[in-house]
């Protein structure tokens, strides 16, 4: 019993580190469609940050330098976000071999010129002590980082729902990811929100490059990439521009590919993954709470 | 007097070419039909006007030139558009659709639309996608009354509707149409003549006829040619 319930809360906190990178790539996919293949450059970037708040600001103690780390990581992610958005994705929409190919040559670009600067050795984060203890939950002893990663997670996904559902701008992004010409035609320049988004999109994958360094006990300029192809995968099954579809979805994933590496075969994770997602394509072909495209 | 003006609009979609040459003049106050047979490039002129596809030639809207326009600066001149299948935002409740529509600068008319379309005002919280096609087609106009608009593009709003809800949409466009000027398409040559002063008649992508829309109504060979339908 203890053991399910420490793999059921590790799935979980890799459930976390799915949704903060597929949420961006489900609300740029579906307001834009933008298949942003460079997100998981966003990850390792954000990863990045928080390794050099965390080896470099000693005058804080490891906690303090912590929080610091992940702010540092959201804010260096946003904008990365937004300045891919501004310089290159907004010449070319609507133009989709070239999205492709610019965002596959920025993701390769961006992971070599890590390895260049860093190192492709991981670079092992810091982490207050906190982290490496353990909280005891129905007979487990469940690692702190994991129960951190989890609670940072349902929070940026809670105030990720605010923000789409209690403001102005959240609005036009639900409006636009189902119809961005109806939105324009009611006198609103949805090119803004374009920005927005990849910022936002940005901001969550650099947080979760942060919290993957403590998941991943490391940072490497590939981490982001090697995640991305689950990261497609959960937003398929959510539903394109679905945000609680992409929540129960990195769920769904994260568990699958948990129980099945431990009570399958090793190495038969990622497959079963796939499975799931031929299995939920072929019953529900727009996601679980995507929304059928006219 | 002249609001609308459309000179030598050519408009592409893909590889066709909807419309060849139009040109015509709407006038200020009142309603103008768009008619024509299917395909003959109705929708295509207002989707044009309203810059949601892109148009060579001219179009002028109170003096101001929108071709090459972006779509938001145009409905910020003061252009509603009602579009063809209401394409209200279906996972948005009714209360957000109108909430989207507001612009800072105007005070929203929510008597108005309340007034013209009671029924909405109890469903502000109801999900848009769960609506009734005749309450969707009555959002869709509302959401477009909702600011001043000097002009109004509507496209087909009785397309799909029960005869019944149909009515209540034409009475409703007569009260809200009362002092502006309106482009309307229509495939019902009934609501037309019903709503309409005047009639701009398309086939194959250019104009066959312009003038009073009585005149057209009330003339079954006319209607025949250029409509394909019988005027009872």
């Amino acid at each position: 019993m203890s053991s399910f319930v420490l793999l059921t809360i590790s799935a979980l906190g890799l459930a976390g580190l799915y949704f903060l990178l597929a949420s961006g790539l489900s609300l740029i996919f579906g307001l834009m469609s933008v298949l942003n293949l460079a997100h998981g450059a966003f990850f390792a970037v954000g990863g990045y940050a928080a390794w050099f708040v965390m080896d470099s600001l000693d005058a804080l103690s490891p906690g303090p330098r912590f929080v610091v780390a992940v702010l540092a990581s959201a804010a260096v992610g946003a904008v990365a976000g937004a300045v891919v958005e501004l310089g290159l994705i907004r010449k070319l929409y609507g133009k989709h071999t070239e999205q492709i190919l610019l965002t596959i040559g920025l993701g390769t670009a961006a992971v070599a010129l890590m390895g260049g600067w860093f190192t492709f050795d991981p670079r092992l984060l810091a982490q207050p002590a906190w982290f490496g203890n353990t909280t005891a939950i129905l007979g487990a002893n469940v690692p702190n980082n994991r129960l951190l990663i989890l609670g940072v997670a349902i929070l940026l996904f809670a105030g990720l729902m605010v923000f789409l559902t209690r403001t102005r701008h959240g609005l036009i992004i639900r409006a636009g990811v189902e119809n961005p010409s109806m939105v324009r035609a009611l006198g609103i320049d949805v090119s803004r929100s374009f920005t927005l988004v990849f910022s936002i999109g940005g901001l969550l994958a650099g947080v979760g490059g942060a919290l993957g360094a403590v998941f991943f006990n490391g940072i490497n300029p590939s981490l982001g990439t090697a995640q991305l192809i689950f990261a497609f995968i959960v937003v398929v099954i959510g539903g394109l521009g679905s945000i609680p579809g992409t929540a129960v979805a990195s769920v769904l994933v994260a568990l699958t590919q948990v129980y099945v590496n431990n009570y399958g075969a090793t190495g038969m994770g990622s497959i079963s993954v796939v499975v799931l997602l031929a299995a939920i394509l072929l019953i529900r072909p727009q996601g679980l709470l995507g929304k059928v495209q006219a | 007097m002249t609001f609308v003006s459309i000179s030598n609009l050519q408009v592409y979609r893909g590889e066709a070419h909807v419309i060849h040459d139009v040109s015509f003049d709407v006038a200020e106050h009142g309603v103008t039909a768009l008619l024509g047979r299917n395909g003959v490039g109705k929708t295509t002129t207002l989707l044009a006007t309203m810059g949601l596809l892109p148009a060579s030639g001219s179009i002028t809207v109170g003096g101001v030139e929108v071709v090459g326009k972006p779509t938001h600066h145009i409905a910020r001149l003061g252009v509603g558009y009602v579009p063809e299948d209401r394409e209200v935002f279906s996972t948005l409740t009714v209360g957000e659709n109108f909430r989207l529509a507001e612009r800072s600068g105007s005070e929203p008319r929510y008597d108005l639309v309340f007034d013209l379309f009671p029924d909405l005002k109890g469903r502000l919280g109801q999900s848009a996608g769960t609506l009734s096609g005749g309450q969707q087609q009555m959002l869709s106009i509302g959401r477009a009354l909702l600011n001043p608009a000097s002009l109004l593009l509507i496209d087909e709003p009785t397309k799909g509707l029960a005869p019944t809800v149909v009515e209540d949409v034409v009475q409703a466009l007569v009260t809200a149409t009362s002092d502006t000027t309106v482009v309307l398409v229509e495939q019902n040559l009934w609501v037309a003549a019903h709503l309409a002063k005047h009639a701009v008649v398309l086939d194959q992508g250019m104009v066959v006829y312009q003038g009073d829309m009585e005149t057209l109504a009330s003339n079954p060979d006319l209607a025949g040619k250029y409509l394909g339908v019988a005027v009872r």
